[in-house]
């Protein structure tokens, strides 16, 4: 023992403290402070996303309308890659030198150490090629991705296309999507696009400090698998599709075809078309441009999104609607002098029908007797209560799916019009109109506005008597064919089934011996209506709606081909050869007459730089309206000359 | 026989038993920190914890043949023991391998042998011995001067190597001086030198001076009546003075830029994670997510997956603070410190002054290494590249550390013999 024995104390006690101040900073960074945790997390999870395929769609018999097909990127690594043949390389892939050194730049300057994409979805064949010299180009290599493609080309609007997602649909979702994620765009892709785009999977790979796997993080247990996308059963008939598309070559317009014991949609042209295939792959940038500059704009999804005056494709629903009021009876005649008139309006007929009863009125399309009828519906109540009388009517015509949505399932479809009396007051004064003034709604024209696709299902309702289906593209989803509730659902019309029959009868006519003849069809009983529509683009849009067979319906047709003339020249033996093709799968007239009608170009002269029919947006139709009221008005005036 | 069985008998087997549990937890950590799962074989050679494994079992053979030595020969034979390690230091600097910057290493064959670890053991064993000759007394100015210059010797030597780390570690045996009678004062200096020396480089030195020029206005206050004492403070004052100027100028002009660097980063002066911080900056987020509880043995990713450098060497305590958490790092440290205390309890109990000398140097240097350690892997310290007592990866190491701490052992178990 000395003298310094206490002094163990301190030195014993500085041991204690220092011992205590690192466990103090210990117990800061472990336990108070996340920071760390989450810096580590960052270091060493990497979240790879794993895309599940996209559901194919089918048409209703089975057959691909749209699948994936597997496309290859060229990824590179740049500090892997050794000096190689770069011409070589160059001619493998397609491009040129300049072009090799912009995109390596661009990877390096990505990261030298990660792998960037070098060049975009190589086609099967040049990857095949390709594969074979790989093992030349130390640091690139091949990832397989899957694209849309389109084994027969055909409903591109009806299909829709996905593309890159954008900045405000990144907003929408809450973050779902990210940047360069793939989203449905226009057509059943967006509509469908959750059923679709099925469910991503995420592996958490854990790296080390240089990036290198090391495997799995918790060996998998946060990972998920992708659930590919559900398969989409259409209701479309590739073969009238295809059809449908081939008459309607060199020629803007439309087609609608629906089943009217279900509303499933079985045609659905739009046209001019375009191409699916040509929105995938490489050259989709200058594809896109150049389908954006086409005057006829092929984007436009015309069944559902350009709008017609149903002309006198119209004229039965004035007739169901008056007999329903119990107006008119079926015997009910009015005499046609080649005209009508009321005060100082006249509206025209073709004919010179003498008496006329509804069968004769719908066979023949009398003008004369639909305008009776109209003024009959109008002035139910006499003159001064023209407005509530014209809001009944106008309330009967929202039935038959005029001038709302039909809630069909596709994004962008148009309510078409039927005016309001507001309408009316702002053009005429306040209650200073009477049914003479607005006379051109009883054969179709004027304001009334309906898409093909409302005009086929107006022919739905008639071959059902009295109700339809909302009409739909998509019969059934995935492997379990779910069908939605909605289109189940029988909306009526609130017409007696029995009134549809003088209808029928008329229409029946119009296709035996009536406007529609020529589109008659061996061994088919066919009704239909011709429609010839004033419009101010020039020549009348040629309209036929149809529904056939009479008995027990298994389809029912609208056609516009605009600008065309007459409904009876052009739209008509285009309907009866889809309907023929539908229920007996051939065609019993010559081939050359469809060759004829598929070769005839009907596109109407450009006279200005603008499509002849736009997307609409609400000042735009206004605008529309006022002009065509105004274009028939003069038609009117002319004719009562 | 009897002299055997009274060795077993009176050998420390708390310490041992300290000891082997540090050397086990350290196999395991070297084990989580380089296990390759494609790999998984316990006694690879190739691999670190495979080497440690020979390294730990030939160590207990070495401290065994410590144990069963003549505890006389330790005292008698320290002069060539030093005499050795100094020579040793000398070759290592002409024939010395370059690892890392350092030419510390003898090569041997297939083995390298880095001599800064035995000058430990040998400046302890001549320190104790000349303290304990009966004709020095610490408070003698001439004791004191022989006293640093055995302790400077080798580090001179060792800062030529240049190895910083491991020369600092001999500044850590005041304590030894300290306990012998060294004045208190030599400790307060030491602390205050320090705290200036921290505070100089974070601030600038003249709002430093200030605050030391108040503090003793302050002090002096309060010793009104104490002329002693009031000296002592300006002459602390004084010194503070000329310390202050003197580590700024060293830092500014003796320093080299990496050096600078280093403190700058562990001062919080400048943030680089990515630069001379990323080694820190890595350390603590190895240790910082662990949590309370640890990621679990094997479950680390930092220290694994190469994001720590050094991971089974220098910085071996992350993959403790990651894998075991705080709860882990507690045990740990709770074991240094009952080592360290158990220690100090030996050294006590010793009749003779060389063998409590030699347990106090035995304290002071593991204390040394174990603090500066886990101090730099946390950010408390600079990056100082000292291994961690019997657990960091390394032969050298951990055979130093052994016959450091069975030469003590020894000692004791022969406390009651004659020395």
């Amino acid at each position: 023992m000395n003298s310094f024995f206490a002094r163990r104390f301190v030195i014993q006690a500085i041991f204690i403290v220092m011992a205590l101040v690192l466990l103090a900073k210990l117990f800061y960074i472990q336990v108070l402070d996340e920071k760390y945790y989450l810096s580590a997390e960052n270091n060493v999870l990497r979240k790879l996303v794993i895309y599940p395929a996209r559901g194919p769609i089918l048409d209703r018999n089975g057959k691909v309308l749209v699948q994936n097909e597997p496309v290859y990127d060229i990824m590179v690594i740049p500090r892997e890659v050794k000096p190689f043949d770069t011409l070589e390389f160059c001619r493998l892939i397609g491009i040129d030198k300049p072009g090799f050194d912009k995109r390596f730049q661009k990877a390096k300057k990505y990261s030298p150490f990660r792998a960037s994409i070098f060049e975009k979805q190589l086609s099967a064949q040049l990857y095949q090629v390709f594969q074979e010299r790989l093992f030349d180009f130390p640091g690139f290599f091949v990832t397989k991705r899957t694209v849309r493609s389109y084994p027969d080309s055909t409903a591109a609007q009806f299909l829709g296309y996905i593309g890159e997602v954008n900045d405000a649909a990144i907003e929408k979702s809450g973050g779902y999507y990210r940047p360069g994620d793939y989203i449905g765009i226009s057509g059943v892709e967006k509509a469908y696009e959750p059923t679709l785009r099925g469910q991503r999977g995420v592996q958490n790979l854990m790296v080390d400090a240089f990036n290198r796997p090391k495997g799995h993080f918790a060996d998998g247990r946060y990972d998920t698998l992708a659930v590919a996308g559900e398969k989409l059963i259409s209701s479309l008939d590739l073969r009238i599709q295809q059809l449908g598309e081939r008459l309607m070559k060199n020629k803007v317009g439309s087609i609608v075809a629906i089943e009217p014991s279900t509303g499933e949609i079985l045609a659905f042209v739009s046209s001019p078309t375009y191409d699916p295939n040509l929105l995938v792959g490489r050259e989709r940038g200058n594809n896109v441009a150049k389908l954006y500059k086409d005057p006829y704009n092929p984007f436009l999804i015309r069944p559902i999104q350009a709008r017609y005056s149903p002309g006198s494709s119209f004229k039965p629903v004035d007739g169901l609607i008056a007999l329903q009021e119990g107006l008119i009876a079926p015997s009910t005649t009015f005499f046609c002098p080649h005209f009508y008139q009321a005060g100082n309006h006249r509206v025209s007929c073709e004919h010179y029908d003498g008496v006329t009863d509804l069968r004769k009125g719908i066979a023949m399309s009398c003008n004369t007797y639909f305008c009776n009828v109209f003024e009959k519906l109008i002035n139910r109540a006499g003159p001064r209560q023209t407005i509530n009388s014209f809001v009944s009517w106008r309330e009967n015509v929202l039935k038959f799916g005029l001038g709302k949505k039909l809630e069909v399932d596709l994004p962008g479809e148009s309510r078409g019009n039927v005016p309001t009396p507001e309408h009316y007051d702002k053009i005429f004064g306040k209650n200073r109109w009477r049914s003479s003034s607005i006379i051109s709604l009883a054969i179709g024209q004027a304001e009334l506005l309906a898409t093909p696709l409302q005009l086929a299902n107006i022919e739905c309702i008639i071959a059902n008597h009295g109700y339809y289906y909302t009409p739909h593209l998509i019969k059934a989803v995935g492997e379990k064919q779910i069908v939605k509730k909605e289109f189940k659902e029988r909306h009526s019309v609130e017409v007696n089934a029995q009134y549809f029959e003088p209808i029928i009868d008329g229409m029946q006519q119009v296709v035996e011996s009536g406007t529609a003849a020529g589109a008659r069809i061996p061994g088919i009983v066919m009704c239909g209506k011709t429609g010839t529509v004033q419009n101010n683009h020039g020549k009348n849009h040629s309209v036929f709606v149809a529904f056939a067979p009479r008995e027990n319906p298994k389809i029912a047709i609208a056609v516009v081909v605009e600008n065309a003339g007459y409904g009876s020249s052009w739209a008509a033996p285009i309907a009866s050869y889809m309907v023929e093709k539908y229920l007996t799968d051939s065609i019993s007239r010559p081939k050359d007459q469809i060759e004829y009608i598929a070769e005839k170009n009907l596109l109407p002269e450009l006279k200005s730089k603008a499509p002849a029919v736009k997307p609409k947006t609400k000042a735009d139709s206004s605008k529309r309206d006022t002009s065509s009221i105004k274009q028939v008005k003069t038609n009117q005036l002319k004719s009562a000359r | 026989m009897n002299n055997q069985r009274n060795l077993f008998f009176n050998v420390d087997w708390v310490t041992i038993l300290i000891y082997l549990t540090l050397c086990i937890i350290g196999w395991f950590n070297i084990h989580a920190a380089v296990l390759d799962p494609i790999h998984p074989g316990i006694m690879d050679l190739s691999t670190n914890y495979g080497k440690q494994l020979l390294y730990i079992l030939s160590a207990l053979v070495l401290g065994f043949f410590i144990l069963i030595i003549d505890s006389k020969f330790y005292n008698s034979f320290s002069p060539i023991f030093y005499g050795l390690t100094i020579l040793l230091l000398v070759v290592v600097l002409v024939v010395g391998r370059n690892v890392g910057g350092n030419q510390a290493w003898i090569p041997l064959g297939s083995f390298r042998l880095q001599p800064s670890e035995f000058a430990k053991f040998s400046t302890c064993l001549l320190l104790a011995r000349y303290l304990s000759s009966t004709t020095t007394k610490v408070q003698d100015f001439k004791t004191i001067l022989s006293c640093a210059a055995i302790i400077i010797l080798p580090v001179v030597l060792i800062m030529m190597q240049p190895d910083t780390g491991s020369a600092l570690v001999f500044t850590s045996l005041i304590f030894v001086l300290y306990r012998e009678g060294l004045s208190g004062y030599f400790l307060l200096i030491e602390g205050l030198s320090i705290v200036l020396f921290v505070l100089t480089l974070l601030y600038n030195k003249f709002y430093v001076l200030a605050g030391v020029v108040v503090f003793a206005a302050i002090l002096i206050y309060f010793l009104k009546r104490n002329r002693s004492a009031i000296q002592t403070v300006i002459i602390g004052v004084i010194y503070s003075l000329c310390f202050i100027f003197s580590v700024d100028f060293a830092y500014n002009n003796i320093l080299k830029s990496h050096q600078k660097t280093r403190i700058d980063v562990i001062l919080g002066k400048v943030d680089d994670p990515r630069g001379q911080g990323y080694n820190l900056n890595q350390s603590k987020i190895a240790i910082g997510s662990g949590r309370l509880w640890g990621k679990g043995y094997l479950q680390g990713t930092q220290t694994k997956y190469d994001f720590v450098p050094e991971q089974s060497t220098d910085f071996i305590f992350c993959t403790v603070g990651e894998e075991w958490g705080f709860a882990g790092s507690f045990v740990l440290i709770g074991l240094y410190l009952f080592l360290l205390l158990r220690i100090i309890f030996l050294a006590e109990r010793q009749r003779s002054t060389f063998s409590r000398v030699y347990g106090y140097g035995v304290a002071s240097i593991i204390f040394f290494h174990f603090f500066i350690n886990l101090g730099m892997t946390i950010g408390l310290i600079p990056v100082i590249g000292i291994p961690l007592p019997f657990i960091s990866y390394g032969g050298s190491s951990l055979w130093s550390f052994t016959i450091l701490l069975f030469i003590l052992l020894k000692l004791d178990s022969n406390r009651m013999g004659i020395v």
